[in-house]
């Protein structure tokens, strides 16, 4: 925007306002999706809904075996992907120092971080279900999940590593502690704050993806019996409820439950990461 | 003795934790690779990348319209982002005062949170019909799906270019106030040339996204495997093209799709060494801005 002729009071003016107005219209929009699912959404809110089955392909009834499938994928994601997350973060921070190897390594999870979430659902039907074996599943679908959780829980781990006090460390090892000790005892109970976060992000994304999906965990209607059965998650129920038309109502339901879970879980940690940054200022 | 195998143990296994992704990331080239050349190898490389027609039926298989769709949708939601996220991380950065921050941050964070699939569902309940009855058409368009990567992108975008923004030194700006420019052409001379960097990575990572998106632009875009002409034409995204078809594709079909996955591999690799380079060349630090 040339501004030249306009004096600079006034272009300071102008563009205040225009940075104001950018502000309230992120806020506008969130309020306006948000807003709109949940008040379209809510009125089939209902115990019956939540705890139900669905009945007629989801034209009718609940989403209960979507809700359970949702938390099985989830926890596959989360049970594979943490220790590795974790463990490599260890490694980064406290046992390479700074090199190619680490350089590699970063470069390496920022690539994964960067995939495509379809190019991770390509990969999952030919690698786990077609070359493994395992079929449409809740294991393939939750496979394929972790390595997308991966980076968050990684990443996070590492930033909250780093923010240890080198004190703590060198306390641990001036009484005779190992390296890994001190890495066990000491770090990583002091980390561990961040590195929750850093779990509660990974699932968020678990959760809410849906391409990833599409092609590894199948689309059964009923509540997986073991983690070889197909499954259903509660993205998956809502793309397949609205683009084949089976029922806008009931997917408005099921967009409402997606956001609640997902909202509850922005909130959950923002006060996790207060509280933590509380305590780390008060020491 | 014994403590001292313990630990070297211990540091292999972290270490085979640590190369863990890189492991992942050579699994998925191979077998996107595995499953993609064969298609590659019986189209041909050039009559896959600029072939115009894709219909399966007739065995013909150019990603050309697809190519064409995705650099459309993500153009434009960039031209739509780019200055609204830069005002957004402009206000959060020197402008907001900290109650106005404190809603604000978290808003732009429960966006990023919001899923793509809501995103589309939004998209299709709502801004289609809108589309449909100011311009005509179907209603399922670039612009629509342009529009809605537009919000899911901004996120990204204000988030790393609002650090880029917070990340230099107070000086510069203090300098600026002492020669006595107001605060817009403090923030227009000084901090975005000195934060541009920054900035462009932001800018980047927010086209990666909307690249690799699918979910959202599935739903809204239409979807059609044509070059389109304008942007109130459907168009089909790479991404889409592989969601779409992957349920009941078979033999050269399969293969193709998987073509199309190694080309979005692709984009997605160009965009992350030009980030790198930026990355390397001017020392920006991304402070975990992943795509």
């Amino acid at each position: 925007m040339n501004l030249r002729f306009i004096s600079p009071k006034i272009s300071q003016k102008i563009m205040k306002s225009v940075f104001w107005a950018a502000g309230f219209l992120a806020i506008l929009i969130l309020l306006i999706i948000v807003g709109y699912i949940l008040i379209m959404g809510l009125p089939a809110f209902s115990l019956e809904f939540i705890l139900g089955d669905p009945i007629d392909s989801g034209a009718e009834g609940g989403i209960l075996p979507m809700i359970v499938s949702t938390i099985y994928v989830t926890l596959i994601a989360v049970i594979v992907a943490t220790p590795l997350g974790v463990l490599a973060a260890v490694y980064i921070e406290e046992y390479a120092g700074e090199g190619k190897i680490v350089k590699t390594i970063r470069f390496g999870a920022e690539t994964l971080a960067s995939i495509p979430s379809i190019v991770f659902g390509l990969f999952g039907l030919a690698f786990f279900v077609v070359f493994l074996g395992l079929g449409w599943c809740v294991l393939s679908g939750g496979l394929t999940l972790a390595l997308m959780a991966l980076p968050t829980i990684m990443r996070a781990s590492e930033v909250s590593i780093q923010a240890v006090p080198r004190s703590y460390r060198e306390g641990s090892l001036a009484i005779g502690a190992t390296k890994w000790q001190t890495v066990y005892k000491v770090v990583l109970p002091a980390a561990l704050p961040g590195i929750t976060t850093g779990i509660i992000l990974g699932m968020a994304r678990a959760i809410e993806e849906t391409a990833a999906i599409l092609y590894t965990v199948g689309a059964a209607l009923t509540i997986p019996e073991s983690i070889f059965d197909p499954a259903r998650p509660l993205p998956l129920h809502l793309y397949i409820l609205a683009t084949e038309g089976i029922s806008l109502e009931n997917a408005f339901g099921t967009a409402a439950a997606l956001i609640i879970i997902l909202l509850g879980i922005t909130i959950v940690t923002n006060i996790m990461v207060e509280r933590y940054i509380k305590r780390m200022m008060g020491r | 003795m014994q403590r001292k195998w313990e630990e070297f143990f211990i540091e292999k296994s972290l270490f085979i934790a640590a190369i863990s992704s890189i492991i992942i990331i050579f699994l998925i080239l191979a077998f996107i690779w595995g499953e993609g050349l064969p298609a590659i190898d019986a189209v041909g490389f050039f009559n896959f990348i600029f072939g115009t027609e894709w219909s399966p039926s007739h065995d013909l298989y150019g990603v050309l319209p697809m190519i064409v769709g995705s650099l459309y949708i993500t153009g434009l939601s960039l031209l739509f982002a780019v200055p609204l996220s830069l005002c957004c991380a402009i206000f959060l950065a020197e402008i907001a005062p900290s109650n106005m921050r404190k809603i604000l941050k978290p808003t732009i964070q429960a966006l990023a949170g919001i899923p793509s699939v809501i995103y589309g569902f939004f998209g299709l309940i709502v801004l289609v019909p809108v589309i449909r009855e100011q311009f005509g058409g179907s209603g399922f368009s670039i612009l629509t799906a342009s529009l809605i990567l537009t919000v899911m992108i901004l996120p990204t975008i204000t988030s790393i270019a609002e650090d880029a923004i917070r990340s230099i030194p107070h000086e510069y700006k203090e300098a600026s106030f002492g020669l006595g420019a107001t605060q817009w052409q403090t923030i227009k001379n000084v901090l975005i040339p000195a934060a541009i960097p920054g900035i462009i990575t932001a800018i980047i990572l927010g086209l990666g996204r909307a690249i690799g998106e699918t979910m959202a632009v599935i739903m809204v875009a239409g979807n059609v495997a044509k070059i389109p002409n304008s942007i109130f034409d459907p168009a089909r995204a790479l991404t889409a093209n592989i969601a779409l078809e992957m349920g009941y594709a078979q033999g050269l079909h399969y293969n193709a799709l998987f073509a199309t996955g190694i080309v979005l591999f692709f984009l997605i690799v160009i965009l992350l060494v030009v980030t790198n380079y930026i990355h390397y060349k001017k020392g920006v630090t991304i402070g975990g801005g992943y795509l």
